[in-house]
């Protein structure tokens, strides 16, 4: 649906291939890549043109903040001061003065244009290798004004995926559960966001409790679990045209729903007689396979990219651990074998990895293991955090954290929260309201 | 053992706060703790409501656990008592979690520990007509202390008038 609102051109001017600069991340942020990110230049008129339609007064200049915080955020990039720029953004766009960017200790520069043609928004940019003198890359996109965000998101992955050889996540969204009130008796609703936390809108009106929404990798479609007539059951929103349906007809609740990644499926657990197992409805015949078959708790299940194997935790050693087993339910193998308690494991959309909770000695772990188990790296401690969800290019975890009361039992938030997968560049993500269980779309434009 | 240890760990710490601590209040604090919880199951009656004159409307857990002890089967066998003699009330087993684990993880915790009550009331001529179960995992504690009295309070099976 987003990409017919988006009606974007994308037009590919030849570029020069042997370029010097190259980011390594898997290195971590400890010498991000100095860039200027120079305003993108534009015209008079077009500028008075966009200043009344988007009440922007400088949109080449709003574009390039994006662009900004997007590659600063990242921790890869250090983009420069403007202050220092020696060149006008303009003459900067037809042919930099290499000197002038190498003066300031730039590495990379992003220049660019905007204009307003027959209504529409066209952005060009270019990125430059300062060092060796050379354009690297220069596209150029046209589009419906009011996509001048996505447009800063667009060309923020482009840079990112020109300098690490890896897709961005910039051009994403993330749904999340917003939540309010006093910890005994909290207001949750749905809610979604650009992942830079701009466009945040409620999709629930917080009448009955609502936990862990989970996007489509294929669609914008979202399945989450609501109380509605407090009958716990998983649900299927659009989040498009908001309309909802319960997914499968089971007598009882259904819960920790995810799709499986060609979108077609729901994966879930169905609670019965204390004993939880997983279950998958196939959204097109709408036929329910039972999984799993054992008296203990089985759930957070989550596919693998290919959708041959799922992973989850049980506590059928006597203790929550992770298990990986094939997509129908054989072969079942623990993989989590370290000290303390495992759950909430998603598998990477690389395949290589799967992130997981860990509870030891009291504390709350983010963590990473291969898919067999060995490996574990724990990326962050904290008295209560857990439910990590990737990137759409599994270099970056989004994860909610919940703070300690204190002796009157007051002082209670719920934040979003980022960490690379290096363990590095931990971030809060700013939402208007306490916020928990996020979930990162794919990316948009693709 | 592992949840226990942590447990035993927290409380030295704990009284090791209190030792340093000339506060009163605090002390009387200390004496509660060691009162209203036996091993980490709570046993004190602060949160407890009364669904009639002597029949108190929950029961607690250990960590982890969705086992029903002494006490609780006591205060389960005084519900069904309650329930045969009021056979036009039906009830809602609300089953909760603390809030020191995954909140999926818990969901289920909340709907096995409902299910240890509720298979009790039918072991006690209750039909299983008359019961719904209902989970809130961790998402509605009794007590917002981040303490292990208070997550003992909040490991719960409620039992609600349904009409």
């Amino acid at each position: 649906m987003t990409k017919k609102i988006l009606v974007l051109l994308f037009i590919l001017i030849p570029i020069n291939a042997n370029a010097l600069i190259e980011v390594d991340i898997t290195r971590g942020n400890l010498n991000p890549l100095p860039l200027a990110v120079s305003p993108l230049s534009i015209d008079e008129e077009s500028r008075k043109g966009f200043e009344k339609i988007l009440k922007k007064e400088n949109i080449g200049s709003e574009i390039s903040n994006i662009v900004e915080n997007n590659l600063r955020t990242s921790g890869l990039f250090n983009p420069l001061d403007k202050k220092a720029f020696l060149q006008a953004p303009d003459i900067a766009n037809l042919k930099p003065r290499f000197e002038d960017w190498n003066l300031i200790k730039a590495q990379a520069l992003i220049t660019g244009k905007v204009n307003y043609v027959d209504e529409k928004l066209r952005v060009e940019f270019r990125l430059w290798d300062v060092l060796a003198a050379k354009e690297m890359m220069a596209l150029a996109f046209t589009t419906v004004p009011n996509n001048w965000r996505r447009v800063g998101h667009i060309i923020s992955d482009k840079v990112y995926e020109r300098l690490t050889g890896e897709k961005g996540y910039f051009d994403t969204r993330i749904i999340y559960v917003s939540e309010e009130g006093p910890k005994t008796q909290r207001i949750k609703k749905l809610a979604i966001m650009d992942q830079d936390g701009a466009n945040n809108k409620f999709l629930t009106l917080g009448n009955e409790l609502v936990l862990t929404p989970r996007f489509n990798p294929a669609s914008q479609m979202v399945t989450y679990l609501s109380y509605f007539k407090n009958m716990p059951r998983v649900y299927l929103l659009d989040i498009e045209t908001g309309t909802q349906e319960v997914v499968g007809d089971f007598p009882g609740m259904t819960f920790a729903p995810r799709f499986s990644p060609d979108g077609k499926k729901i994966i879930m657990s169905f609670a019965k007689d204390g004993k939880s197992d997983i279950y998958t409805m196939n959204l097109e015949n709408r036929i329910v396979e039972r999984i799993t078959n054992h008296p203990s708790i089985d759930t957070s299940p989550s596919y693998s990219p290919d959708g041959k194997y799922i992973t989850f935790n049980s506590d059928r050693s006597g203790y929550q651990q992770i298990y990986v087993m094939k997509n129908n339910g054989s072969d079942v193998k623990r993989i989590s074998f370290g000290n303390g308690l495992y759950g909430t494991p998603v598998w990477s959309p690389r395949g290589d990895l799967i992130a997981f909770t860990k509870l030891h000695k009291g504390k709350f772990y983010i963590g990473v293991m291969r898919t067999d188990g060995s490996g574990e790296r724990l990326l962050t401690e904290n008295y209560y955090q857990e439910a990590p969800s990737w990137s759409p290019n599994g270099r970056v975890l989004i994860f909610y954290r919940e703070t300690k009361t204190n002796s009157k039992g007051e002082g209670f938030s719920a934040k979003l929260w980022s960490i690379d997968l290096t363990g590095y560049n931990e971030r809060q993500i700013k939402t208007p309201t306490d916020a928990s269980d996020p979930s990162w779309s794919s990316l948009l434009s693709n | 053992m592992r949840l226990n240890k942590i447990f035993k760990n927290t409380l030295l710490v704990l009284a090791a706060c209190l030792v340093l601590s000339a506060c009163a209040t605090k002390k009387e604090v200390a004496t509660d703790i060691q009162g209203q919880m036996q091993g980490d199951v709570y046993t004190g009656t602060d949160t407890v409501e009364y669904l009639a004159d002597g029949v108190p409307d929950r029961v607690f857990f250990a960590t982890n656990e969705s086992i029903l002890t002494t006490a609780s089967r006591e205060t389960l066998r005084a519900q069904a008592a309650w329930l045969r003699k009021n056979p036009n009330i039906n009830v809602v087993l609300e089953g909760h979690a603390d809030e020191r684990g995954t909140r999926e993880y818990n969901l289920a915790l909340g709907e096995r520990r409902a299910n240890a009550a509720k298979d009790y009331l039918m072991t006690y001529g209750i039909s299983s007509d008359r019961i719904t179960v209902l989970s809130y995992g961790k998402e509605r504690p009794v007590d917002s202390g981040s303490n292990p009295l208070a997550w003992s309070k909040n490991r719960r099976s409620v039992t609600v008038k349904a009409n």
